[in-house]
């Protein structure tokens, strides 16, 4: 009986013991099968090499070393283009895109969320509907617009179109409405034309959003590998250049488990910072009937 | 005199209501101009590479086009072969509706159901929960560390464990055996789709009134699956629509991790989806119109799928 006490959380309404423990059950359960694979990738970064290929395979490290780290960089330093080129490249690529999106999506979400104007249910019903069919099904007559561009081996072929995916605005819209009108009213009162109000008032309050934006286009711009769209060496992406070493196969087992530890780490470490802001933003990312 | 009047009657009814509504427009792009700057660089954008591109996409469904020599209109041909003359396309059909059908659901479901266990838990190890269930679906492509889980040699995680138990004698090739890669990348798929969904259902328990919930409880709610049927699911139906959308377009739109567990093409073609099918077509076959087709196709079935779960899920609570 007093173990019971111990166990029993403070009465809350519509509760009982027994179903909370058996649901917890079930949360480890299945909070295990999603960490493993992940737990199982950091191991395998420290593993030696005798560990790596040892039978019955192991889970957990028994000597962790660094060598799988060294070998990445002298591999890395060998290769005909630099590491820090692709690195660059890769870090171009996302900030210009994340930042560039964050910034056309809410300039384009502000009147949408304020304002009724002459084609504005239109404008954002469209970008409701694209948020239902992936950009899969536009791929084919992108390819040629980029080609009609010029843009073709270039970097805006992966930036510029990733500037305006619709569910950043869709998700800045949403959580822009909820600013009070009386605070832009008293703005416009005080003269501040509709840029200002956009640049000094509402920018500074949906700074939640900004970075759920910011979790959402990231990791998609981090993991891409240039496409069909990036041919020259010079160009590719981080994700490309790993992507090539891990497909070396068992010779390069070990390098390829550093690797994606370093693919991983970033996006994670990213949205442990901005956890608390994007779930305050997706409270309202609601679709109203 | 009379006449004339009339007539100006009729030139002032008729004129100025068309030259109004002009006006209308032209009043209304002047007034709001600063609105229409401020959208334009997203929409402009926006309209470039999303809206345009369905549109040409389906008119250029109807020619042969090679990016070569000029198109040729061939009317409904690209269709009548992709549904009569095309065998693997009905094989990629098939995957993606398993997709559809198994994944879509189920990942929604669990979606649902671990924010809402998730929501029981303390502040601090709430967090910690939505990172390691939100965590997969932000990793980027390290899926691949399925590879070694699934890999097809005894120093495969999953063959070395069933062979260290007795369950298997041989090493058993899991991502080259028709029989197990689709349950393999369905696996993978909805291990890595705990995605916007989840977070957008976390969001949304939090945000549920407290006091509605007491207010049930006078009313008569007993326990928790009453709770979460007449007052949870009902105060999240806009959550509840959005991740349903979030979902179905990602059930549907399976490719990368198709290809980077099966291969390209897979083993007789038993993962392939409708994706990669318009992959083959589109970027190694370059028959531009064909893969037209086949996007377009799978344009209806992405934009149809949504219409119809979103006029179910507008009942709930109804």
């Amino acid at each position: 009986m007093k173990m019971m006490a111990v166990f029993r959380t403070p009465k809350k309404l519509n509760r009982s013991f027994t179903v909370s423990f058996l649901l917890f059950v079930l949360l480890a359960l299945f909070g295990s099968f999603m960490a493993l694979p992940l737990i199982y990738a950091v191991n395998n970064a420290f593993k030696p090499l005798d560990e790596l290929f040892i039978f019955p395979p192991r889970f957990f490290v028994n000597n962790p070393t660094l060598d799988n780290f060294y070998d990445l960089l002298a591999l890395m330093g060998n290769s005909w283009v630099p590491l820090s080129r692709y690195l660059a490249n890769t870090l171009l690529i996302t900030i210009v895109g994340t930042a560039g999106h964050i910034l056309l999506a809410s300039a384009a979400a502000y009147p949408l969320a304020k304002y009724r104007f002459l084609g504005s249910k239109t404008l954002f019903s469209i970008v409701v509907l694209s948020l239902m069919f992936s950009p899969h099904v536009t791929a084919i007559p992108n390819y040629m617009v980029m080609s009609w561009l010029g843009w073709i081996n270039t970097h805006a072929s992966i930036i510029v179109p990733s500037l305006a995916f619709p569910l950043g605005l869709f998700l800045m819209k949403q959580f822009m409405e909820q600013i009070p009108d009386a605070l832009l009213e008293a703005a416009k009162i005080d003269g501040a034309n509709e840029y200002r109000i956009y640049w000094s008032i509402v920018m500074p309050n949906v700074k939640p959003a900004w970075l759920t934006l910011m979790i959402l286009q990231f990791p998609m711009l981090w993991g891409t590998d240039g496409g069909s769209f990036i041919y020259s060496e010079n160009l590719k992406t981080l994700h490309y250049a790993l992507g090539q070493i891990t497909l070396g196969g068992i010779a390069r087992a070990g390098v390829g488990a550093a690797v994606a530890l370093i693919l991983m780490i970033v996006p994670i470490s990213l949205f442990i910072i901005s956890q608390s802001s994007v779930i305050q933003t997706m409270a309202t990312s609601g679709m109203k009937d | 005199m009379q006449a004339e009047t009339t007539a100006q009657a009729i030139k002032g009814s008729i004129h100025p209501k068309k030259r109004s509504r002009l006006a209308y427009v032209r009043n209304e792009l002047k007034r709001n101009k600063h609105y229409y700057i401020l959208m334009s660089p997203y929409m402009i954008i926006f309209f470039l590479f999303t809206v345009i591109p369905v549109v040409f996409s389906l008119g250029l469904s109807f020619f042969y086009f090679n990016m070569l020599e000029f198109p040729r209109f061939v009317g409904w041909q690209n269709y009548s072969r992709l549904f009569l003359n095309d065998d693997i396309f009905m094989i990629a059909l098939k995957n993606t509706f398993m997709f559809a059908v198994i994944t879509g659901p189920v990942s929604y479901i669990a979606c649902f159901v671990f924010a809402w266990i998730i929501n029981e838990l303390a502040p601090k190890v709430r967090a910690f929960m939505t990172l390691i269930f939100y965590a997969p679906a932000i990793s980027g492509n390290v899926f691949f560390i399925w590879l070694i889980v699934f890999s097809g040699d005894s120093y495969g995680y999953l063959n070395g464990f069933l062979m260290k138990t007795g369950f298997i004698l041989e090493p058993i090739q899991w991502l080259l055996d028709e029989k197990y890669i689709l349950t393999i990348v369905m696996i993978v798929q909805l291990w890595l789709s705990l995605g916007t969904s989840f977070l957008a259902f976390i969001a949304g328990l939090q945000t549920i009134d407290r006091t509605l919930v007491e207010a049930g409880a006078v009313d008569g709610i007993k326990n928790r699956w009453q709770e979460l049927w007449f007052i949870t699911l009902p105060s999240m139906r806009p959550q509840l629509l959005f991740g349903a959308v979030m979902q179905i377009t990602a059930s549907f739109a399976v490719a990368d991790i198709s290809i980077a567990l099966a291969g390209f093409p897979s083993v007789n073609y038993a993962a392939h989806t409708v994706v990669t099918h318009l992959m083959d077509f589109g970027t190694i076959r370059f028959e531009m119109g064909y893969a037209s087709a086949i996007a377009t196709v799978l344009f209806g079935l992405m934009i149809g799928t949504n219409m119809l779960t979103q006029k179910m899920l507008r009942k709930i609570g109804e």
